[in-house]
């Protein structure tokens, strides 16, 4: 069918076949390749979006079910070249180290403080309990989310 | 900058998902495979019927084991060659990249099939008919030597039966000993999971005869060394290995796999990119896997606590076949290090390598030091409890307290100080306070336990001349070359790889702090056979003692060509110049030259007018220099770990509570990165220990092939871990350094499951699950009912 959805601010318009999913039709059809595929189960992560302002594993999502949408990879969090706070908070506190699940922790990071406006130590591991790293034992990755705590 | 937590240089492209994986790379008009796998664990194959495969729709060929040998592609080797203890060599059987008669274990390569698209690739692959006649798998390490030989000619499924060690003298501490204590020890099989499973996308140019493989590896030259020389698959001179960003390796993409040879042949034969990205069941199935021991150790103590004595006889799991550091792992990374950090005078190890229907088994973060370490910490643990004595002191007792020391198998240990980092653990981990928590946790109906782990690693891999005397089928050393451009900026170029580790920044902060140079304007360059000078690739936490110290020499070698034209250009002899924070100086004088004049300079060697050629008569012009260092020693980083666990014996779940480190790296370049280091590994130790576990049921079929089955640690699921050092410089090495990288996961599981053991009183294996604990802890009070 023919989609039509907004990523990154930018509007799109596509044919896509009907069981295209959406991380197929980021990294494949628009080439926005920083939107990460680790596992095919949906239980690691990388491949967290925003549809609409919410973080989704876009493995588990059908490309047609996004239509009319907004979608925001990790391409589009930097703003006249400047990082997100969450990016600049994960450079600062060592957040990511092979950089593979990065992306996805990222993204649900952004939700995650969206969500809890101070989140408690607990309230942040529990929170970013769908992503998987294998690099840094995720204390990092706390301390990056702790340091973005009110910059969202 | 040596010392310093400077953030990384690599950080933004993968914060704003500009990294470029092997997956991310798309070639213009490329193709793609699928591979045809082995459902079986063990099977003969009859034969293999691709005609109806071939007509499907968008279908290029569909390749097997029998074109792969028409075309004279070599197998897969093992590359470090093990003797047995009656003098044999060790036995390996063939391992073709596609099977041709047998298959071995379930994810074994059949068949590739090339298609216009994925999708067409994966249907095609449904319409492949291989006909197996399935035979009965050896899916159990302990059962191996008993079963049917599952490969022609080698018996007991035995690779190897290796010994290292006086065996008459451990006899004689055995002997003489006021107790032996004695434990079975098993060591579970772990599936690496570096978060980007692996991918490859071959690419041949027929006009130029240059063959090109993109690959998830850590060690694109010795990739292309294997590939060319063995595999037969194309000269290496013609032959570019491209190993752009990787998402983590953990000693899984050291080696060549199946899928790179075939990838890249199936390329070169078709005149076609073809792209290959493996899913993640595929990669638990067919990535190589780490552990999987089962061992039977005892130790010998004198009445005061002397341990005298240490005997270890292991059966180790090597899989289907023998990968390429497959046999090194069980071995020389194992057999010398089961000391642990204790000063005992008689050792002895023996360890029988089989083969069961499973995949192969290979270096994971540690490779063989986390295996020695469980069992020494482990017997340890035990022997001073059934001593009487208590399990810090015990400890204590048999430290190496002198250095440089030669222990009684093979380290000569050049550096430490034992009882510094574990004082330092002990008072930061509040050992004293442990009875008052244990008594808090009790109240609340919880079991509290500590364990403590101390380990020993030998890195910095490795002294080409010791490790080949040992069977090492190639030196260990590593190398790097400095490029200064004309207006001053840096490229460095390394033979180590980085997936994670940050040596954009690490190795930047040696070169800004050598030559002067600030770090934005030093640019490393690694993981292209095209781009720099051979090297040997990064595991074994090799990369900062082996190739920074490769980078710390070439730098030497600017510094020395610096001061000869300084000198030209100031009118000085060049050993009166001295060299100091990037300037050239004449002392006692105001004639300095700074390092970018010096580099503009070499490039403009000419005379012309009334300016003189800044470079001596003779001299070559430009300034570049490269190095290759072998070490003369491995590198012996050291630590001891306390961890804390409270267990709730209504469900027997397990909470790390505290987790405290204090390790011994030498001199450390970028703490910040090295705490990142300490983090990674105690997450993969811990979930060692507590969750993670290979499972094979007796058909060889992998029970646990998903992240639905296979249980990953998530972040909720440890503490925030206390770190500290102390530090002895490595003196083996210029920077001082001992690596940093698989300490975690060498030391966290003895110290994790001696806390679990502690806690709940009786013996568990790895992984203490929920479950498990709560099922011993059963067994343990009806045991009890039963003697009262």
């Amino acid at each position: 069918m023919k989609l039509s959805l907004k990523v990154n601010g930018k509007k799109i318009e596509k044919e896509v076949d009907d069981n295209t999913l959406l991380v197929s039709f980021i990294r494949e059809n628009l080439n926005l390749t920083g939107t990460h595929v680790g596992c095919d189960t949906s239980q690691c992560g990388s491949c967290v979006v925003h549809v609409n302002g919410k973080s989704v594993k876009s493995c588990a999502m059908f490309a047609v079910d996004a239509n009319g949408s907004e979608v925001t990879t990790i391409e589009g969090l930097e703003k006249d070249g400047k990082l997100h706070p969450v990016q600049e908070s994960f450079k600062k506190h060592h957040g990511l180290q092979c950089g593979y699940c990065t992306p996805g922790m990222v993204m649900s990071s952004i939700d995650l403080l969206k969500s809890h406006k101070n989140p408690t130590e607990e309230e942040i591991r529990k929170g970013l309990e769908g992503n998987i790293c294998r690099c840094t034992g995720y204390q990092n990755i706390v301390a990056s989310v702790k340091g973005a705590i009110g910059k969202v | 900058m040596i010392g310093s937590k400077v953030e990384r240089k690599e950080d933004k492209k993968f914060l704003t998902g500009k990294g470029r994986y092997t997956a991310d790379i798309t070639l213009h008009n490329q193709s793609y495979a699928v591979f045809i796998r082995s459902p079986h664990a063990r099977a003969k194959i009859k034969g293999i019927d691709t005609a109806k495969a071939k007509k499907a729709s968008g279908v290029i060929d569909v390749l097997t084991g029998k074109d792969l040998a028409d075309d004279k592609i070599g197998g897969l080797i093992a590359g470090w060659k093990i003797v047995s203890k009656d003098g044999t060599d060790m036995k390996c059987p063939a391992h073709p990249a596609l099977a041709t008669d047998t298959v071995n274990y379930v994810g074994d390569h059949v068949a590739l099939v090339i298609a216009e698209s994925l999708q067409e690739a994966k249907d095609a692959a449904d319409l492949v008919n291989v006909d197996y006649k399935v035979l009965k798998a050896v899916a159990n390490t302990g059962d191996a030597m008993n079963a049917e030989a599952i490969h022609e000619g080698i018996d007991k499924n035995l690779c190897f039966d290796w010994e290292l060690g006086d065996k008459a003298k451990v006899d004689e501490a055995f002997s003489s000993a006021d107790k032996v204590v004695e434990m079975d020890i098993v060591n579970n099989r772990l599936v690496p999971n570096a978060m980007e499973p692996r991918a490859s996308i071959g690419d041949y140019n027929s006009s130029s005869d240059e063959l090109t493989l993109y690959t998830t590896s850590q060690n694109p030259h010795l990739s292309r060394l294997v590939m060319s020389a063995f595999n037969a698959l194309h000269p290496e001179h013609k032959f570019r290995i491209v190993a752009p960003d990787v998402g983590g390796g953990f000693g899984s993409k050291i080696y060549p796999y199946s899928e790179d040879v075939v990838i890249a042949w199936a390329a070169k034969r078709l005149q076609r990119p073809v792209k290959w990205v493996c899913e993640r069941t595929e990669s638990f199935l067919s990535d190589c896997h780490g552990r999987d021991h089962i061992t039977k150790a005892a130790v010998a103590v004198k009445s005061d606590g002397t341990v005298t004595g240490l005997k270890v006889d292991t059966i180790a799991n090597l899989g289907g076949y023998a990968s390429l550091f497959a046999t090194v792992t069980p071995t020389y990374l194992y057999g010398p290090l089961v000391l642990g950090l204790y000063n005992i005078p008689a050792a002895y190890c023996n360890v029988k390598a089989v083969y069961t229907n499973t995949a192969p088994v290979d270096a994971y973060r540690g490779a063989g030091r986390p295996e020695a370490t469980y069992l020494i910490e482990r017997i340890m643990d035990k022997a001073a409890k059934e001593m009487g004595m208590d399990r810090a002191e015990f400890r204590k007792k048999n430290f190496i307290k002198q250095f440089p020391h030669q222990q009684c198998l093979v380290h000569n240990i050049d550096s430490g100080d034992y009882d510094a980092h574990f004082d330092k653990a002990l008072n930061l981990a509040d050992y004293a306070g442990f009875e008052k928590r244990k008594a808090e946790s009790a109240a609340k109906g919880k079991l509290r336990g500590i364990g403590f782990s101390t380990y020993i690693e030998a890195c910095g891999i490795a002294p080409s001349a010791a490790v080949m005397s040992l069977g090492a089928g190639v030196g260990l050393w590593e190398s790097a070359e400095i490029r200064f451009n004309p207006t001053g900026n840096i490229s460095v170029f390394t033979g180590t790889h980085s997936h994670g580790q940050g040596h954009d920044t690490t190795f930047a902060q040696i070169v800004s702090d050598k030559l002067g140079v600030p770090v934005e304007n030093i640019e490393i360059v690694h993981g292209d056979t095209d781009k720099g000078p051979f090297g040997m690739g990064t595991y074994g936490s090799r990369s900062l003692a082996v190739g920074g110290s490769a980078i710390s020499k070439a730098c030497d070698k600017i510094v020395e060509k610096g001061k000869a034209v300084a000198a030209n250009m100031l009118e000085a002899k060049p050993e009166d110049i001295e060299f100091k924070d990037g300037e050239f100086i004449v002392p006692n004088t105001n004639k300095k030259k700074t390092m970018g004049e010096i580099a503009f300079a070499c490039y403009l060697p000419g005379t012309y007018g009334e300016i003189k050629s800044p470079l001596p008569e003779g001299m070559e012009p430009g300034l570049k220099e490269t190095a290759f260092y072998d070490p003369v020693n491995f590198s012996f980083p050291a630590g001891s770990h306390i961890c804390e666990v409270e267990i709730d014996p209504t469900t027997g779940e397990t909470k790390v509570d505290t987790y405290t480190c204090v390790d011994d790296f030498g001199n450390l370049i970028n703490p910040m990165i090295v705490e990142g280091q300490i983090h990674g590994g105690l997450a993969q130790g811990i979930g060692q220990a507590l969750y993670e576990n290979a499972y094979y049921d007796e058909t060889g079929q992998l029970v646990t092939a998903s992240y639905m089955d296979y249980c990953m640690p998530r972040a909720d699921n440890f503490p925030e871990f206390r770190i500290d050092y102390t530090c002895t410089p490595a003196t083996s090495n210029p920077l001082g350094v001992k690596g940093c990288g698989e300490a975690g996961a060498i030391a966290s599981p003895p110290a994790v499951m001696n806390a679990v053991v502690d806690a709940i009183g009786t013996e568990v294996t790895m992984p203490a699950t929920a479950e498990k604990v709560w099922r011993a802890l059963k067994d343990k009070k009806s045991a009890q009912k039963k003697a009262a």
